[in-house]
């Protein structure tokens, strides 16, 4: 059948730079350089080109560069090149597009619209270098009422608690959808930070179970690598119920994959595709919802935090507070724009909604019901720096999740080919020649590195706002204001605007 | 539009003072406004009151409920929910001086009330809750009517105007009691409305507050889902609000609710001796939205005395001071000293650090 696909990039290389050391050709699991040794010249396949920067990274003389591919079929606002070579693809394959990480269209980015305040004259800003600066929290449910024993001394009647140092983890990213080095690397950091990261649905690799007191562990629609080991070594369990790039849908590891490894921790057969169905099939309401929950603190006798995460549909203001009445101790909500291995592409392009709106809808609803200080929130779907964070927690969340910026802080440069399974970053894949490119011991300081510089960053802001202490600015919508959003916009998400 | 509290929010400066007799002794409330007179300068004539303890003894057992009305209608209104929901013993306007330097002033009615007991039982509420649920009632909807004090046996008295205007003008000299406090706002805006100056009062539950706190909408936000309507936007309100949750729907004790406000850090708590670490850790835990930052030092009153206190980072000046069985407690010293030359035990009260005082012979708690 004809190709008509068109490359995504341009190689270009300066002749009078490249010294044929061949770096480019052995750092590129896809194959596109080559070296022509009767011509003593390099070659390059544009076509299999994904725009990793890999070899732009690694080539000594900065002899590379890669660019955007300049040919263009004739122009036409209706009919993008993506759309038409969307089509000449499926016309080819007649299979479903797969697409990685989150949506790269240009959806609107509440966070970029929120503004946030800061004190001056009527009460005084506060310097973080100066004045103690608090960025703690506790995610977990809160009773209603308080206890004392006979002399009157108040007894600890709450339920278990996630303590942060700082509001941000590592969402859930499976053993198997990332590399055994990536792993290593968050649970190093979150060790290190104080914080949590989490297992996805891959189970838990055996050298990973000394984390356990930072490790979330996740119990998904496929069951991978749930027991009760796995259960009682987690500081907190999560329940999948949805994902904010692929909502409604379930996951699919394909069969080359599962190596030994993984194969042991999802406890499945070497090579079987791992198939996570679309729903649990042991929840198909939400009272089955509250069996889990409770099924699941039973076996863990009432000791760990259990968290659901959903991902953010029109309706998740109702799903929220049926969660918040069946048991969870923390709610997970994913965002329109959150990251995945692999999604549907138009599952990914289409289906869910931004998690700002998400958030302050959520937060509106369990307060309006009076039950919001039962249940902590934990929001993610594209949470990019820390303003974004303090724009969250001031929206009403407790704290956030963060994956593709845990990514990039790996060295993942966005190329969005996860699903290819042929990461040159040795992040998204599992060929040990391209897993051992990422070095743990390097990899958990840049991820330290990164949430520390986030927390200085979120602590300048609330010295800013003369707030000491995060727990001041959870909901504290006094504190943004909008830009360029029309009155709805404002009115869902409980703001005024800039202005007001 | 008039640009007043509950429309907008209005960042204020201030002046608190509080004075009260731990045996009872009763004094006029002439003190209370000599006091305020000297700190002139930390208010700009944009409001000023007082609340008084002990001045009704003849009422002591009804319900005094203090209400602005802007015209009859309003009054009409309030007084038909009032006669339905309470017994009214006694009603008549509140007295007042005419003063060149008060004008505009509402109709300003006093009404000595209980819960009726049929209605009473029918709410399933307990008398206080009841009250409590009317004073809402009646400022959220029935416009133009205001209550600004309903406790027993104390009253409220405010005003737009200087404090020693107020206090002439509600005639303060004429009442005693034995204890009292006053404010005098400096806001950063126009506000036209009596209702908006500060004691903020709820039952027998009074709050003088100088600050402006910068976790306003996270403490409104949360007090909000436990039935309260933050009206006028003020941070006064809030703080009652949060005091009268804890203290009387959760039934925590002023110092643990000062734990709660004005919460010690992380890193001071990690000091502590183990018993004390884990009390503050789960009070913090237990209700991190009631946290207060940004500048505050607040006098919170109650039928059976006081509590003073400041922001953990102490960002407000306030002195308290001891003569004979009278404490006194100010933004300056200069207002203690004024009305009590030879005060004693002077002491600027750290960050946080609550300072409670109660009646001889009460109980230790609100």
């Amino acid at each position: 059948m004809p190709n008509y696909i068109l490359p995504d990039f341009e190689v270009e290389r300066r002749d009078d730079r490249c010294i044929r050391c061949r770096v480019c050709e052995r750092q590129c699991a896809n194959e596109v350089h080559s070296y022509d040794e009767e011509n003593d010249v390099m070659l390059a396949d544009e076509l299999k080109c994904v725009g990793c920067h890999r070899c732009v990274a690694l080539c000594p003389t900065r002899a590379l560069k890669i660019v955007k591919y300049s040919g263009t079929f004739r122009e036409n606002a209706n009919w993008s090149n993506q759309s038409i070579l969307e089509i000449y693809k499926q016309a080819e394959s007649g299979g479903v597009l797969l697409s990685s990480m989150g949506t790269p269209n240009p959806c609107p980015v509440y966070f970029d619209k929120i503004l946030i305040n800061a004190s001056q004259v009527t009460n005084p800003s506060i310097d973080p270098l100066r004045e103690p600066m608090e960025t703690r929290v506790f995610l977990g449910k809160r009773p209603q009422n308080i206890e004392r024993d006979e002399t009157g001394k108040l007894n600890n009647n709450l339920p278990p608690q996630l303590e942060l140092s700082v509001p941000i983890m590592f969402s859930a990213m499976s053993y198997g959808s990332i590399s055994y080095n990536a792993h290593e690397s968050l649970a190093r950091a979150a060790t290190e930070l104080g914080i949590y990261y989490n297992t996805g649905e891959g189970g838990l690799h055996e050298d990973f179970y000394k984390y356990g007191p930072n490790t979330i562990v996740q119990v998904a629609s496929g069951r991978f690598g749930v027991h009760k080991g796995y259960l009682d070594v987690a500081a907190a369990i999560e329940i999948k119920m949805g994902q904010g790039a692929k909502p409604g849908i379930g996951g699919h590891l394909p069969g080359e994959k599962i190596t030994e490894d993984v194969s042991r921790a999802r406890m499945i057969p070497v090579g079987t595709d791992a198939i996570s169905p679309a729903p649990h099939h042991d929840i198909y309401s939400i009272e089955d919802l509250r069996q889990l929950v409770y099924s699941l603190k039973e076996a863990t006798e009432y000791k760990k935090p259990v968290i659901v995460k959903v991902a953010a549909v029109h309706n998740i203001a109702a799903i929220a507070s049926g969660i918040a009445r069946s048991g969870a101790d923390i709610i997970a909500i994913d965002g329109f724009r959150g990251g995945t291995g692999a999604a549907p592409t138009r599952i990914r392009d289409n289906v869910g909604i931004p998690i700002e709106l998400a958030l302050a809808s959520v937060d509106k609803r369990l307060r309006d019901e009076g039950i919001r200080g039962n249940v902590s929130l934990v929001v993610a779907g594209s949470i990019r720096n820390s303003a974004d964070v303090v724009k969250a927690i001031a929206l009403g969340a407790d704290a956030c999740y963060i994956g593709t910026a845990a990514l990039i802080a790996l060295g993942c440069h966005l190329c969005r080919t996860c699903h290819l399974g042929k990461c040159n970053w040795g992040i998204a894949t599992q060929r040990p020649d391209l897993v051992k490119r990422l070095n743990p011991e390097i990899g958990y300081k840049r991820l330290v590195n990164l949430v520390t510089a986030w927390q200085h960053e979120i602590k300048e802001l609330l010295g800013g706002m003369g707030i000491n202490s995060i727990e001041a600015l959870r909901g504290n919508r006094l504190m943004l204001r909008g830009v360029g959003l029309n009155e709805k916009e404002l009115e869902i998400l409980g703001i005024k605007h800039a202005g007001e | 539009m008039k640009l007043v509290e509950g429309r907008v929010r209005i960042p204020s400066g201030c002046a608190i003072s509080g004075i009260i007799s731990r045996d009872r002794r009763k004094f006029t409330g002439e003190r209370i406004v000599e006091s305020m007179k000297v700190m002139r300068e930390r208010s700009n004539g944009l409001g000023g009151g007082f609340a008084a303890y002990g001045i009704y003894p003849k009422y002591k057992d009804s319900y005094a409920l203090h209400i602005f009305y802007n015209d009859s209608n309003a009054k009409r209104e309030c007084e038909a929910f009032l006669n339905e929901h309470f017994e009214i013993d006694e009603a008549s306007e509140l007295p007042t001086r005419k003063i060149p330097e008060i004008t505009d002033e509402p109709l300003i009615w006093r009404y000595f009330a209980l819960p009726r007991p049929s209605r009473l039982a029918a709410s399933q509420l307990d008398e206080r809750e009841y009250t409590a649920r009317c004073v809402f009632a009646i400022n959220a909807r029935i416009d133009g009517a205001y209550v600004f004090s309903s406790g027993k046996n104390m009253g409220v008295f405010k005003a737009v105007g200087y404090p020693e205007d107020v206090g002439r003008f509600y005639m303060l000299d004429e009442y005693e009691g034995y204890m009292f406090i006053g404010h005098g706002r400096y806001p950063t805006n126009t506000p036209g409305w009596w209702g908006g100056a500060h004691p903020f009062s709820l039952l027998d539950f009074a709050v003088v507050h100088n600050g402006e706190i910068s976790s306003y909408d996270a403490n409104r936000r949360f007090i909000e889902m436990f039935g309260y309507r933050c009206a006028l936007m003020t941070d006064t309100e809030v703080i009652t609000y949060i005091l009268d949750y804890l203290i009387r729907h959760v039934g925590l004790t002023l110092e643990e609710s000062a734990s709660v406000i004005a919460a010690p850090f992380w890193s001071s708590i990690a000091k502590k001796p183990p018993e004390e670490r884990e009390r503050l850790t789960y009070l913090r835990t237990m209700f991190p939205s009631l946290l207060v930052t940004g500048p505050f030092s607040i006098i919170f009153c109650f039928e059976g005395g006081m509590m003073a206190l400041n922001d953990r980072l102490k960002l407000r000046s306030m002195v308290t001071a001891e003569k004979g069985d009278m404490v006194y407690v100010a933004s300056e010293e200069c207002a203690i000293r004024a009305v009590e030359p030879d005060a004693e035990n002077l002491r600027y009260p750290s960050g946080g650090e609550p300072v409670i005082v109660t009646l001889n012979g009460g109980k230790d708690n609100a």
